[in-house]
């Protein structure tokens, strides 16, 4: 139902990074307001996002989808996409699909605007 | 429901096989808004039929999952009718059936990713009345039911001619204990 999104640009060793933050449920009525911003960041030439989810109280296989999405659009561009996540419920769902060998998974903004490998 | 919907309960009773009544049971129109309800409605019962507070998480996840995946189903077949979930609480264990109105031709759980196939082989393949224009990973469908077998360790697809259902369950220490 609700979601929110907002994003701010932070500068990092490895360049400018984009940091999406978002917050609320991201589930498959929602999830289409994530991709529409992943998607416009990276037509507007943001390749390098840093998605924070700390904020985030719901993430279904929808939302899993459009992350997957953003990544295979970044990459693309040989860009990155990250994810700041602390919130055992949320890892414990990439971690049974697998998807915690795809995404760098950190655990502050800090530290995924500082990676650079 | 009586007098809800005149005709439709053919289709329902054979939906869900299970002996009893269910404790609670909701129909809602395949719109990806009314999932989160189904959620929160799921949460309630089950947190009231005492299943674990560490695992009503999961039950969350696996009915929006389900309901999920049938709204994609009958959204995608152009399907009106309701997508329907029973929340049933028996003595030790709390079960939750979702039902959809997309025939299937057999028992066999992977005709239920089969028969979504239309559409997901190319992000530009049309379809403008999908929920999901552009499916960034094809197969979501599938993902889905993936989230809900890794989450859940009793669970069923049954497929027929009235529709498919999901069928998941977990233990509960029965309202009983609350009372």
């Amino acid at each position: 139902m609700d979601l929110s999104l907002s994003t701010r640009n932070v500068s990092g060793p490895g360049g400018d990074r984009t940091v999406v933050e978002v917050g609320g449920e991201i589930d498959v009525y929602t999830a289409p307001k994530l991709r529409e911003q992943l998607v416009e960041l990276v037509n507007d030439g943001s390749y390098h996002l840093v998605v924070d989810m700390e904020g985030v109280d719901f993430l279904d296989s929808t939302g899993l989808g459009v992350l997957v999405g953003g990544l295979k659009r970044v990459r693309a561009h040989e860009g990155s996409l990250r994810l700041v996540c602390n919130q055992e419920r949320i890892l414990k769902i990439f971690r049974i699909t697998g998807l915690t060998k795809v995404f760098p998974i950190h655990t502050t903004v800090d530290e995924a605007v500082a990676a650079t490998d | 429901m009586p007098g809800d919907t005149p005709g439709a309960p053919e289709s329902y009773a054979r939906t869900f096989e299970g002996d009893g009544m269910a404790t609670v049971e909701l129909r809602f129109s395949a719109q990806p808004e009314h999932v989160r309800t189904a959620r929160l409605v799921a949460a309630a019962v089950a947190r009231r039929a005492g299943v674990d507070e560490a695992v009503l998480d999961e039950v969350r996840l696996a009915v929006g999952e389900a309901c999920s995946r049938a709204v994609g189903l009958h959204r995608s077949h152009g399907i009106t009718e309701p997508v329907s979930v029973a929340l049933t609480e028996e003595e030790k264990v709390f079960s939750i059936e979702v039902g959809d109105s997309v025939p299937g031709p057999g028992g066999d759980p992977a005709d239920s990713g089969a028969r979504n196939g239309s559409g997901t082989t190319g992000a530009s393949g049309g379809g403008l009345d999908r929920p999901d224009p552009e499916t960034d990973g094809a197969g979501e469908d599938e993902m889905g039911l993936a989230v809900i077998s890794g989450l859940v360790d009793d669970m069923e697809v049954r497929s027929g001619a009235g529709g498919g259902v999901i069928r998941m369950s977990w233990p509960a220490a029965g309202a009983a204990l609350q009372a």
